[in-house]
């Protein structure tokens, strides 16, 4: 979970950013490493730290975020512990996943990417992963399931809140 | 001069200035590329591909970005070239929300236009859409990216020319979508209003947040007095929606439509533009006099004041505290007109027709009631009051000229040319010199301050004080102005800045000339000039001139900057945060 901004461990993050980016700072090209050490700091890139970046960079918000919404290697959302990642490539899609990706929301109570309340699950629709002879296919951290169908998601959900 | 090459485009030879695109030479030689996402000045990315030709390399090439060369064959019309074209733009169609028949932009549609040209009669791909969300809770621009075809042009001018960035290209490959960061709604961005984005998008992904039923509600209920008034820049624009060449000065007509759309009342901006020289050169002369803060700032353009309230707050004391005409002439009408009418002006609806999409947000400001009433309650742009025009069944080119009302109904050339830049600088200008000479001066054209660079700057000289003023239009260049204030560099006395480039007769509510039209004619100087002819034939060509403004001072204001006038015609402003700060739980 998130601190609030009262607390010092998150005052702390803050100031580690700020350092982050005057180390960049006026530097060609600054921003894509200042995202990239930002991205490590907090394993993702909300509003929030965004809108430190774009006001200590001068660079405006927008630009900031067509940047992190254009390279895959930024996230937008706080990973959970568990990464579900759900093909929706056209082989997948064409079986089926679009079926298997609301399962997954219905189970994990979330209206689209995101990560569960608990921090436990982040959901994330994705392109081809490469394994399109098993599609539809998901993976959770480094496990692949192949050739699923809604109802087995429940099952694979509950192995993964019971190991905790 | 710049080097010549020599190339031929369709077997025709062709002498273009080195550097040049393809595109630009097949121009000399009156052939005729097809574009799409190019807007000379603006945007030239090469995004759409839909202008490719031949060169003779391996790939077709986007003739927008391609540079001529020497002995270079082109050819622009061949069956790869032809359709390629097509796929490109049947692609585009694919994924395109294709209801022209409820399109605002229908008849005034570049892609319309294009696939019409290109005779596009099946679309062989029909694959997966896009379902957005529109976006409709700014008070001024919606916007609806089922129809945005990504052409970047809004982007360009809102990051290059406004410097405002409040939208960009976000995401890639089929999820590619121009949006505000996080989808924030425009509403809460830095976003100021301008709607410089809608007049360059080719269709109707980007238009004016439409208030026409609130004003017909308004016309329709017998309980109000409904009022209307007119900026200078609409009368100049306002023909273009109906066929007429740019530049036509169609004052009377619009005088004669608006009267036939019901309004009670067909009122002049202009004469609030005059109230505001009064207001605004005391303001001047009294800083200076006084040791005020200087330079002194207009406040007229409410594009402007988002900007500043948003980027520059260390600098608002430097604003002058006028409101703008359109307010200030919302507040006269509820009290003065409202006394002398003998109206409740609970029962007055004041509805301005403005060149620009800023005023609606800026009627909506809750500071801007002087009576407990908006000053004004509904804005509408040039291109809303044409459609009710239309709607109306109205044949606007053949009806006869007719007068603004009394008694709110005379202005004076200075407040014509409010509506191009320099224009509010020129008015101000005519008045104060006037009155720290306490002379009738004869030299009143100040033709310095006219005209389309970015930054103008006049030295004038009124007795023993040499007045020194600058003018800058766009929010690019009222930044570099704010940025040598804000460092000392300039010492200025009076700056006009507008935010729209060319004033408000380019506002983002001002009629929509495609990139066909604007890729040849500076539709500023064109809508400029009739500005200025309107200025000529107006006899009393100077604020403190005008009769109409000395007899509400004498009956109602007392003297310029008086009490009464500050309680009515002047006002504030504040910081505004860039992104609404929500909790920062999250970080
Ligand atoms: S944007 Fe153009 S093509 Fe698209 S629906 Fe509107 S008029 Fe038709
Ligand atoms: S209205 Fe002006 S500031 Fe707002 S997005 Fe459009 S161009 Fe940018
Ligand atoms: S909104 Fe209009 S101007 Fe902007 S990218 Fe889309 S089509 Fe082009
Ligand atoms: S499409 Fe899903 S793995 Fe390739
Ligand atoms: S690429 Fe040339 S017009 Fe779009």
């Amino acid at each position: 979970m998130g601190c609030k901004c009262e607390n010092n461990c998150a005052d702390q993050k803050v100031q580690e950013l700020i350092e982050i980016i005057d180390k960049h700072k006026g530097k060609k090209g600054a921003l894509i490493p200042v995202l990239h050490d930002a991205q490590n700091l907090y394993g993702y890139l909300p509003l929030q730290v965004q809108k430190i970046i774009s006001e200590r960079m001068n660079i405006p918000l927008a630009e900031i975020y067509g940047v992190v919404t254009f390279y895959t290697q930024f996230s937008l959302n706080q990973k959970g512990k568990y990464q579900i990642r759900v093909c929706l490539g056209t082989a997948c899609y064409v079986k089926g996943s679009g079926k298997i990706y609301e399962e997954l929301k219905k189970e994990l109570k979330l209206s689209g990417d995101g990560t569960t309340e608990d921090g436990l699950f982040s959901l994330e629709s994705c392109r081809c992963i490469g394994a399109c002879g098993l599609a539809p296919v998901i993976m959770i951290n480094d496990d692949v399931y192949g050739e699923l169908v809604p109802a087995d998601v429940p099952d694979i959900i509950k192995k993964y809140r019971d190991r905790k | 001069m710049s080097k010549m090459v020599t190339l031929t485009i369709d077997g025709i030879e062709v002498k273009a200035p080195e550097g040049s695109t393809v595109l630009e030479a097949a121009k000399l030689a009156n052939i005729k590329i097809p574009t799409l996402c190019y807007l000379k000045g603006i945007n030239e990315i090469g995004a759409c591909r839909i202008c490719v030709v031949d060169v003779g390399v391996k790939n077709l090439q986007a003739s927008c970005v391609y540079p001529v060369a020497e002995g270079m064959k082109v050819i622009t019309n061949s069956p790869k070239v032809r359709e390629a074209r097509r796929v490109t733009l049947e692609l585009i169609l694919s994924n395109h929300d294709r209801k022209c028949l409820t399109c605002v932009r229908s008849e005034n549609c570049e892609l319309q236009r294009l696939a019409k040209d290109l005779q596009v009669d099946d679309i062989r791909f029909e694959g997966k859409k896009n379902d957005y969300n529109i976006d409709d809770f700014s008070d001024s621009v919606v916007r609806d990216p089922n129809k945005c075809i990504l052409c970047r042009r809004c982007t360009s001018v809102c990051k290059n020319i406004q410097t405002v960035s409040a939208i960009e290209t976000n995401e890639r490959g089929f999820d590619t979508i121009v949006a505000s960061p996080f989808n924030i709604s425009l509403k809460d961005t830095p976003c100021v209003n301008c709607g410089q984005c809608i007049n360059v998008c080719p269709v109707g992904a980007l238009r004016e947040k439409d208030n026409i039923d609130k004003v017909w509600e308004a016309i329709a209920d017998p309980d109000l007095h409904v009022v209307v008034q007119t900026a200078p820049a609409v009368r100049v624009a306002i023909g273009e929606e109906f066929g007429l060449p740019i530049g036509t000065r169609c004052t009377g007509k619009m005088v004669a439509a608006l009267k036939r759309l019901g309004f009670d009342k067909v009122f002049d901006t202009d004469t609030a533009a005059d109230l505001t020289i009064m207001e605004e050169g005391t303001e001047l002369i009294e800083r200076i006099k006084n040791g005020g803060k200087l330079p002194l700032i207009t406040s007229c353009s409410p594009g402007w004041i988002k900007f500043i309230e948003h980027n520059y707050p260390d600098l608002l004391d430097n604003l002058s505290t006028c409101k703008s005409p359109q307010i200030m002439f919302g507040a006269i009408l509820k009290t003065y007109y409202a006394e002398k009418m003998g109206i409740d002006p609970a029962k007055i609806f004041v509805v301005s027709v403005m060149p620009c999409t800023a005023k609606k947000f800026e009627v909506k400001r809750p500071e801007l009631s002087a009576t407990g009433y908006p000053d004004v309650d509904v804005s509408i742009t040039t291109r809303e009051a044409a459609r009710m025009i239309k709607e109306a069944g109205i044949d606007f080119n053949s009806l006869p000229d007719e007068n603004f009302d009394d008694p709110m109904g005379d202005a004076s050339g200075a407040g014509v040319i409010f509506g191009a830049t320099g224009g509010v600088m020129e008015a101000a200008l005519r008045t104060v010199v006037d009155i720290l000479t306490g002379k009738d001066n004869d030299d009143i054209e100040y033709k310095a301050v006219r005209g389309l660079d970015g930054i103008k700057v006049a030295e004038v000289k009124a007795g023993d004080l040499t007045l020194r003023a600058a003018v800058a239009h766009g929010l690019g260049n009222a930044r570099k102005i704010m940025d040598q204030i804000r460092s000392g560099e300039a010492d200025y006395h009076f700056v006009e800045i507008m935010a729209c480039p060319g004033g408000c007769v380019n506002g983002g509510g001002q009629p929509i000339q495609p990139a066909a039209v604007r890729n040849e004619i500076d539709i500023c100087a064109e809508r400029a000039k009739a500005i200025y002819t309107e200025d000529e034939n107006i006899q009393i060509r100077k604020s403190h001139k005008n009769e109409r403004i000395m007899k509400l001072y004498e009956e109602f204001l007392e003297k310029p900057g008086s009490h009464k006038a500050h309680e009515l015609l002047h006002t504030h402003y504040e910081e505004r945060e860039n992104y609404p700060e929500e909790c920062c739980g999250n970080i």
